[in-house]
């Protein structure tokens, strides 16, 4: 069990920053995050959108952000927990035992949720009966492409994770590749790699269809495919993978006991507490009058939330305020000498 | 000021005024009408706004957004006439617009 003066949920920009925050006040804290790499929204949809409203930051892309975030927390030495979902939240006296769906476990008196619209998950087929074969022959994310030698592989969707993979099976399996449209928003050079496998028949190419059917009771045998004037094609198949990218869950926050409305958790605007003692919510996930879904204010409610944090990891010391130009304690903190 | 119209999967219809200038996706949103998520909050990142245009209004409308396409390929149940609401901008052109909303955003 992991002990920390506070754990947040999310790694984006507003997470990144409490942790600044928490840590100049001489707070221990640790991060978790259901993505694979730091940066929350800011990478994974806008890595390379300009955002003009960042305090002093005329231009910057979501990336260029998270790196100078990541940047700013050089001096500190902080845990990440990646690729990891919380899952529960519960009470236990004081503090707060949180689990993740790896098995990593806290204790904690409080827990930031910094978790914007929710954790990402991977965008699933939507037709009748894929639950019963998904993690075994549908599958929306590659952990050992040795599984599929020598098989067949169908393989839906249109941006790089379709196309890569399907560039990379066809060297060993039978790949169909089916897309919705013509137009595929991969690179362009692996599109003209696709195109130039499909001539060889190193993969079948089905573009303007989509999945209709799956056939088979214990495993897949076959799919049927639809194109937009309905005409059905059916392809024998031993497994179907699913790259339509990512889409944000609230997840296991909706159980914790905190008061959300949609999909957004109720605080106040002094701790940024939610209804629940030790639990505090920032950035897009918190709601509270006059809110504004903007990064800046993000960073606002994470500087209160962090203060307030102080009081239950440290009861028995007074928080003093204090300005990073002058405050010796912090520039200790901050590995920086003090005039 | 335009009619519109959203269609909730299960049929519920809801018709009101929208101001020009607007998106399709901010009528629903400000009027709290269920079914349109809008995630992102109309920067096409998210692609839960997504919703069907009448056949008969998919071609009067303005034309989809440099990479709209790209972001629908990631919705739930793209079909022919998907759009995303948030890059549906409400002129008077608009009066009388019907949108059907899919089974769930996300």
């Amino acid at each position: 069990m992991i002990k920390t003066d506070a754990l947040i949920i999310g790694a984006g920009p507003t997470g990144l920053f409490t942790a600044h925050q928490l840590k100049l006040i001489g707070l221990d804290c640790e991060i978790v995050d259901n993505l694979d790499k730091i940066g929350g929204q800011c990478i994974e949809l806008y890595p390379d959108k300009p955002i003009y409203d960042i305090p002093a930051v005329p231009e910057c892309t979501g990336e260029e952000l998270t790196n100078n975030l990541i940047n700013q927390l050089k001096p500190f030495d902080i845990k990440f927990h990646l690729s990891e979902r919380v899952d529960e939240v519960k009470k236990d006296g004081e503090k707060w035992i949180v689990k993740t769906n790896k098995g990593t476990s806290f204790t904690t008196p409080n827990v930031i949720i910094a978790g914007g619209v929710g954790s990402f998950e991977p965008r699933k087929f939507s037709v009748e009966g894929h639950e019963k074969f998904e993690n075994k022959s549908i599958l929306y994310s590659i952990k050992d492409k040795n599984i599929f030698k020598g098989k067949t592989v169908s393989i839906f969707g249109g941006g790089d994770s379709a196309l890569d993979w399907a560039v990379e099976l066809a060297n060993n399996c039978n790949v169909n590749l089916i897309h919705r449209r013509d137009e595929f928003r991969g690179a362009q050079a692996t599109v003209d790699k696709v195109h130039e496998l499909t001539k060889s028949n190193k993969i079948n190419l089905f573009t303007k269809f989509q999945l209709k059917k799956i056939n088979g009771s214990s495993k897949i045998e076959s799919i049927d495919i639809e194109d937009d004037n309905k005409k059905i094609k059916n392809l024998k198949t031993d497994y179907v993978l699913g790259f339509f990218g990512l889409i944000m869950q609230l997840g296991p926050i909706a159980s914790w006991g905190l008061n959300i409305d949609k999909k957004t958790v109720e605080v106040d605007t002094e701790k940024f507490e939610t209804n629940q003692k030790g639990i505090y919510a920032v950035g897009d996930i918190c709601n509270y009058p006059g809110k504004l879904k903007l990064i800046l204010s993000g960073f606002h409610e994470g500087a209160l939330a962090a203060r307030a944090c102080f009081k239950l990891a440290k009861p028995n010391e007074k928080y003093r305020f204090e300005f990073t130009t002058s405050s010796k304690a912090i520039k200790k903190r901050l590995g920086v000498k003090s005039d | 000021m335009a009619k519109i119209t959203y269609i909730e999967h299960n049929g519920t219809k809801h018709t009101l005024d929208v101001q020009n200038g607007l998106t399709v996706m901010e009528g629903a949103v400000q009027n709290n009408i269920p079914g349109i998520d809008a995630d992102c909050g109309g920067g096409m990142a998210c692609a839960t706004c997504h919703v069907y245009v009448k056949e008969d209004w998919f071609d009067k409308i303005n034309k989809k957004s440099e990479g709209e396409d790209d972001m629908i390929d990631q919705a739930y149940e793209p079909k022919k006439n998907s759009r995303l609401s948030c890059q549906i901008i409400v002129s008077d052109d608009l009066d009388g617009l019907v949108v059907d909303m899919p089974g769930k955003q996300t």
